[in-house]
């Protein structure tokens, strides 16, 4: 009755270290649910545009080329008329050319010329101007694997942010505005 | 000999599975070795399509074009880490199943090790602590105790724990 066990007590904490492992790895799974595999950060961040050289969708015979682009801060944005995210994100990409904030340049990505233009006739045309990389060799370049895909270039020519998957309408307020303001506060 | 190789080439058909043996048909190699040596290195890269699926077996139309791009640089004599680098310089170090022994990836190579070590220390000294409290000789206050509840024991009393 007076004393308990001869031998000392373990202290009672260490019950308690597989709880907190438990914990801590069921947090890092519980993580993981949230997590989309299927967003890879891209390694072109921060780092110069591929150079490409594209004829456009509407007149075959002119191309534009990485060196014409630099000295405007614009979005390159990969779609393709078999896409079916393209058409959600196609009226969010309406509504920023309608904004007036940033140029957008559109990527035909392995499509036919045909099906691209009925679908900028349907839905509208947000594109400054319109490439066709029809064999995707430029897609690859950018590192693309999924469309769509829309990169944020600057007038340096540099990749500043990569939007995976379509661009919705919170992006715009919570991505696009702010990543346009920090590109432009750094060239004052 | 003929026979052993053409035994082996099964297995590896085998393993490889029919997906990369079609994905790869219309590529055209020298020799057998030569196609050998290609084949292991696209499964050595992923389809950022189908994730779970390497370049050598994948269908997905990206995987095609890749598979094209690699071919192609291949036929050029590339070695197979310039390949390796056109790759990662676009697609990240995601692309390659084996990932790349650097700062960003040391948890993934170490970590195991990192565990082994403290599994085999909590072992051991729960082990020595177990061994000990056994070896550990009774003292006076314990025998005295040891001695009423035998004899506690004896007279039909139940121990008080």
């Amino acid at each position: 009755m007076s004393n308990e066990t001869p031998t000392p007590t373990p202290s009672r904490t260490r019950y308690l270290i597989p709880l907190f492992v438990f914990l801590i790895m069921a947090g890092f799974l519980l993580k993981g649910l949230f997590m989309d595999p299927r967003h890879i950060p891209s390694v072109l961040i921060n780092k110069p545009a591929p150079e490409f050289n594209l004829p456009t969708l509407y007149n075959p015979g002119k191309t534009v080329n990485t060196e014409s682009m630099k000295g405007k801060i614009w979005i390159l944005n990969v779609w393709a008329s078999w896409c079916v995210a393209c058409r959600a994100e196609h009226q969010v990409l309406n509504t920023i050319a309608d904004m007036g904030i940033v140029d957008i340049i559109g990527l035909d990505y392995k499509d036919e010329a045909a099906d691209g233009k009925r679908w900028l006739q349907q839905l509208g045309n947000p594109y400054k101007e319109v490439l066709v990389d029809k064999s995707g060799r430029t897609g690859i370049d950018f590192g693309v694997y999924g469309v769509p895909e829309s990169f944020l270039i600057d007038a340096k020519g540099m990749i500043r942010h990569k939007f995976t998957g379509p661009i919705n309408y919170p992006d715009i307020k919570e991505v696009l505005i702010p990543k346009l303001n920090e590109i432009k506060g750094a060239i004052k | 000999m003929r026979t052993l190789k053409t035994v082996a080439f099964i297995g590896l058909f085998l393993i490889s599975g029919f997906a990369g043996a079609t994905a790869l048909s219309s590529y055209t190699f020298e020799d057998k070795a030569e196609e050998q040596a290609f084949r292991e290195l696209s499964a050595k890269i992923r389809c950022l399509v189908c994730q779970n699926q390497s370049l050598a077996d994948s269908d997905a139309e990206l995987a095609n074009d890749l598979r094209r791009e690699v071919y192609a640089l291949w036929k050029e004599q590339k070695s197979e880490d310039e390949i390796v680098d056109f790759l990662v310089s676009r697609y990240g170090d995601f692309v390659l199943y084996d990932p790349p022994f650097k700062p960003s990836t040391y948890i993934l190579w170490f970590g195991p090790f990192i565990l082994l070590i403290i599994g085999v220390y909590v072992l051991s000294r729960a082990l020595k602590s177990k061994t000990e409290a056994d070896e550990a000789e009774l003292t006076e206050e314990e025998q005295q105790r040891l001695k009423t509840l035998l004899s506690d024991t004896n007279n039909n009393q139940e121990p008080s724990k």
